[in-house]
C-alpha cells in the first residue's frame, strides 16, 4: 500500500508528464471529443472491438489509447465487453473467412442506433493480405461503416484525432 | 559437430539405418535425407538423443519439378548450436506417410496442417480435425497449399466436433471467438465439474489469413514487410527470423554494426511486451494500480521505439543484407536516458507487486505446467523456461550475445510467478544487454550490404519475447519465394496452456492467458 501511495503521489496525473507538447494536442482535441459525444449520444460513446483477423498490432494501439497518458475515458469513450452494450463496431483486420460470421453476429447483436467504424489498412479492404484464398475481403462490403482510422497501425493520437473528425462532420 | 558425428549417432541407435544424402550447407544446419521407411525412425532417434521437440514439420509441393512432394522435419540440437532437418520424398499418386504423432506428440498439429494444407495424409495420427480451415466455411478436398490450388467454391460444409467430456455434473462454458476485451479471437470450450476445470479445449484459427501462400511468388523486400504483419507484437522478431533465413540463402554476411542494432532492437521489442505482460497479470486479478503503471512503462517504450526508428513497432527496420536505420550519438543519448527512467520505474512496479501478499498469493502455484508435460508437449520459448527447460535461442547460438556475456534466465515451477519472476528477469537482462549493444556501436559503420536472393533454401529463427520465431524460406532461380513456413511459438504453446488450466477455477483462466500471452494471429497464420 505505502508503495502505491508512494508512487502515486511522485507520479502525479501522468496525462501531462511524459513528452512536454504531447499532452497539449490531446487535451483540447479531447475536450473537443467530450463535448461532440455529449451533443450527439447524450452522454457517451461506448464501442465494442472486434478483431477479424488483425496482427494485434491495431489491438495494441487501442489499448494504449487507453492507457492513462492518453486516456481516452475521461473524454467519455469507452470499450464495453459486449456488444449489446455498445453504440459502435470497432473493426480491425482483413475479415478472415473464419470470422465473418462472428462478425455479423456481433453487429446483428447490438441496439440500434448503431454504427460500425474501420481501424487499419488491413480492415479497409484487405491490406497486405488483400488477395488471400482465406481473407474475405473490405469491412464495407459486410457492413456499413461510416468512418475508416487509417494506419499500419494507426497511433492511438490518430485513433483519437479521427473519431473527432468524424463527429464534426456529422 | 558435423554431418558424420550426425549419422553415427544415428546409426548406434539405429542400425539399419542408410541415408539418401547428408549434406550441411551452412555451418548450423545439417540435413539428412532419407527414403520413407526410415523417416519415423530418425526423426525418433533424433527426438531422444537432442531431446529436442519437432520444432517445426512442414511440406513443400514439388510436384512440377519431380511430381513428389518434400516433407521436412525439423530438430534442434542447442548444446551443439545445429539444425538437424530430416526430409523425405512422397510421391504424388500416394499422398500419405506415417504419423510420428503417438510417438512424439508434438508433432501432432503439425501433421494436422500438413493434412489440411497439403491433403498428404498422416496415418495412424488419432486427430485428423482441421485446424485452421474450419469445416463450416471451408468444404473437404480444398488444398491451398498446393501449386496448383483454385478454390472450389462448392463442397460439403460440417460441425466441428468438440472432444466430450461426460458425466454427472459435468457443464460446459463455451468462450468466444470474440472475447470481452480488446484482443484477438479464438474459441475456448472449458468443460468443469464444479468449481475446477477439467478439460479445455482450444479453437483456434479465427485469424487464419493465408500468410504463407502470400509468401510465395513475392520478392524478399515484399515479403519482409508480410513478414512484420504475421504478428504485430512480434514484427522485428519475424521480419528478423525471415531476413536470416534469406540472407543464409543470398551468401550475404550482415556488418558488425548491424548486428547490434538488430540486438537492440529486438530487446526493446521483448521490454515493450514484457511489461505489458507484467500489468496484464495484475488487471486479470483486479489490480489496477500496478497495471496502470505497467502501461505507462510501456508507452515510454513504444514512444522511445519511434524517436529511434520513426515506428512504435519497429517495423521498416530490418531488410535483408543488414538493418535501415542506424543509431547516431542523439539517439543514442536518447535511447540510454530513456532506459534509466524505464529502469526506475520498472524497479517501482515489481516493488508494489512483490509487496502485495494478495496479489502474490493469487499467482502462486496457479495455472503450473510441470516440466515433464512441457517437454511431453514440445512447449518452447518463455513458457518452457518458465517450466525448467533450459531453451532460449541466444544462449546457444549466441553471435554478439556472447560478447555481452548473456545469462539465460530460467524457473522451476511453471506456474503464473514462475512466468512472472521470468519475464522481471528477462526484462532487466534486455536492458543490460541493449546498454552493452550500444556501447559497441561505431559511428558512421555500415549497417547493411547488398543481398540478392538466389536459388536456395535456409532456416532463418531468432529468440522473440515468446520464444524461437522459426522461418524456412525456399527460393527459385529468378529470386522469388517459392515456400515459406513460418512458426511463431504460439502455434506449440497454446498446447501448455490447456494443460497448465487444468484443475484451476475458470475465474483464473484470464490470469493463466495472460501469463502465456499467446498469439492469435502468429499461431493461425
Amino acid at each position: 500500500m505505502l508503495q502505491i501511495l508512494k508512487n502515486r503521489i511522485l507520479k502525479g496525473v501522468l496525462t501531462r508528464h511524459i513528452e512536454p507538447g504531447l499532452s497539449e494536442r490531446i487535451d483540447p482535441a479531447g475536450r473537443e471529443l467530450k463535448s461532440l459525444i455529449q451533443k450527439k449520444f447524450g452522454r457517451s460513446l461506448h464501442i465494442r472491438q472486434v478483431d477479424t483477423g488483425s496482427c494485434v498490432a491495431c489491438e495494441s494501439e487501442i489499448i494504449s489509447a487507453n492507457n492513462p497518458i492518453y486516456d481516452l475515458q475521461r473524454f467519455g469513450v469507452n470499450f464495453v465487453a459486449s456488444p449489446r452494450h455498445a453504440d459502435a463496431l470497432l473493426v480491425t483486420g482483413p475479415v478472415s473467412k473464419n470470422m465473418l460470421i462472428a462478425l455479423k453476429k456481433a453487429y446483428d447483436s447490438m441496439p440500434e442506433p448503431k454504427f460500425v467504424i474501420t481501424c487499419g489498412d488491413c480492415a479497409l479492404d484487405g491490406g497486405m493480405f488483400k488477395n488471400s484464398y482465406y481473407v474475405y475481403g473490405a469491412v464495407k462490403d459486410i457492413l456499413p461503416v461510416v468512418l475508416h482510422i487509417p494506419g499500419c497501425p494507426p497511433s492511438p493520437l490518430q485513433i483519437i484525432s479521427s473519431l473527432i473528425t468524424f463527429l464534426q462532420k456529422d | 559437430m558435423d554431418c558424420s558425428e550426425v549419422i553415427a549417432g544415428i546409426k548406434n541407435k539405429f542400425p539399419d539405418f542408410c541415408a539418401l544424402s547428408v549434406a550441411q550447407p551452412y555451418t548450423d544446419e545439417i540435413r539428412i535425407k532419407v527414403s520413407p521407411k526410415f523417416f519415423k525412425n530418425t526423426c525418433l532417434v533424433l527426438h531422444k538423443g537432442f531431446s529436442s521437440p519437432v520444432e517445426m514439420l512442414f511440406a513443400s509441393d514439388e510436384r512440377r519439378d519431380t511430381g513428389k512432394f518434400v516433407i521436412n522435419c525439423v530438430f534442434v540440437n542447442l548444446k551443439k548450436s545445429r539444425w538437424i532437418i530430416v526430409s523425405m520424398d512422397i510421391p504424388q499418386d500416394e499422398p500419405y506417410f506415417d504419423s510420428l504423432a503417438k510417438s512424439i506428440y508434438s508433432s501432432s498439429l503439425f501433421e494436422r496442417e500438413i493434412r489440411e494444407m497439403f491433403g498428404i495424409e498422416p496415418k495412424g495420427n488419432p486427430d485428423l480435425r482441421r485446424l485452421r480451415l474450419h469445416d463450416e466455411v471451408w468444404p473437404e478436398g480444398n488444398y491451398p497449399l498446393r501449386k496448383d490450388f483454385q478454390e472450389m467454391q462448392a463442397g460439403d460444409l460440417r460441425d466441428y466436433e468438440f472432444s466430450k467430456v461426460e458425466g454427472s455434473g459435468v457443464f460446459e462454458v463455451a468462450v468466444g471467438p470474440v472475447h470481452a476485451g480488446i484482443i484477438g479471437p479464438g474459441h475456448f470450450r472449458f468443460s468443469a465439474a464444479g468449481e475446477p476445470i477439467i478439460n479445455l479445449e482450444t479453437r483456434l484459427g479465427f485469424t487464419h489469413r493465408g500468410v504463407e501462400k502470400l509468401f510465395e511468388g513475392k520478392t524478399y523486400l515484399e515479403a519482409t514487410s508480410l513478414s512484420e504483419c504475421v504478428s504485430g507484437d512480434t514484427s522485428f522478431a519475424h521480419s528478423l527470423a525471415f531476413a536470416q533465413a534469406a540472407e543464409k540463402v543470398a551468401g550475404v554476411l550482415i556488418p558488425k554494426q548491424a548486428a547490434y542494432l538488430r540486438g537492440i532492437f529486438l530487446e526493446l521489442e521483448r521490454m515493450h511486451n514484457h511489461v505489458n505482460d507484467i500489468g496484464g497479470m495484475a488487471i486479470d486479478v483486479g489490480f489496477s494500480f500496478p497495471s496502470a503503471y505497467a502501461s505507462v512503462i510501456k508507452e515510454a517504450i513504444l514512444q522511445l521505439n519511434d524517436k529511434l526508428t520513426a515506428g512504435r513497432y519497429l517495423k521498416k527496420v530490418n531488410t535483408v543484407g543488414g538493418v535501415l536505420i542506424d543509431l547516431d550519438e542523439t539517439k543514442k543519448h536518447i535511447l540510454l536516458s530513456s532506459l534509466k527512467n524505464i529502469k526506475h520505474d520498472f524497479n517501482e512496479l515489481v516493488k508494489i507487486l512483490y509487496s502485495s501478499v494478495s496479489f502474490m498469493d493469487r499467482i502462486d502455484s496457479t495455472g503450473a505446467l510441470r516440466r515433464k508435460t512441457a517437454e511431453d508437449l514440445g512447449v518452447v520459448g518463455l513458457i518452457a523456461r518458465a517450466s525448467g527447460i533450459p531453451a532460449d535461442l541466444r544462449e546457444y547460438f549466441p553471435a554478439i550475445y556472447k560478447e555481452a556475456r548473456f545469462r539465460m534466465a530460467t524457473e522451476d515451477s511453471g506456474d503464473v510467478l514462475a512466468r512472472l519472476k521470468l519475464r522481471i528477469a528477462e526484462f532487466n537482462e534486455s536492458m543490460r544487454l541493449i546498454e552493452v549493444f550500444t556501447g559497441k556501436l561505431i559511428k558512421g559503420q555500415e549497417i547493411n550490404s547488398r543481398a540478392e536472393l538466389r536459388k536456395g533454401s535456409a532456416l532463418g529463427y531468432a529468440e522473440g519475447w515468446r520464444g524461437p520465431v522459426l522461418y524456412w524460406l525456399e527460393a527459385d532461380v529468378a529470386g522469388l519465394i517459392q515456400r515459406c513456413k513460418v512458426v511463431d511459438p504460439s502455434f506449440l504453446n497454446w498446447q501448455g496452456l490447456s494443460y497448465a488450466v487444468l484443475g484451476n477455477i475458470i475465474p483464473d483462466f484470464p490470469l493463466c492467458n495472460k501469463s502465456f500471452n499467446l498469439s492469435y494471429s502468429g499461431g493461425d497464420l
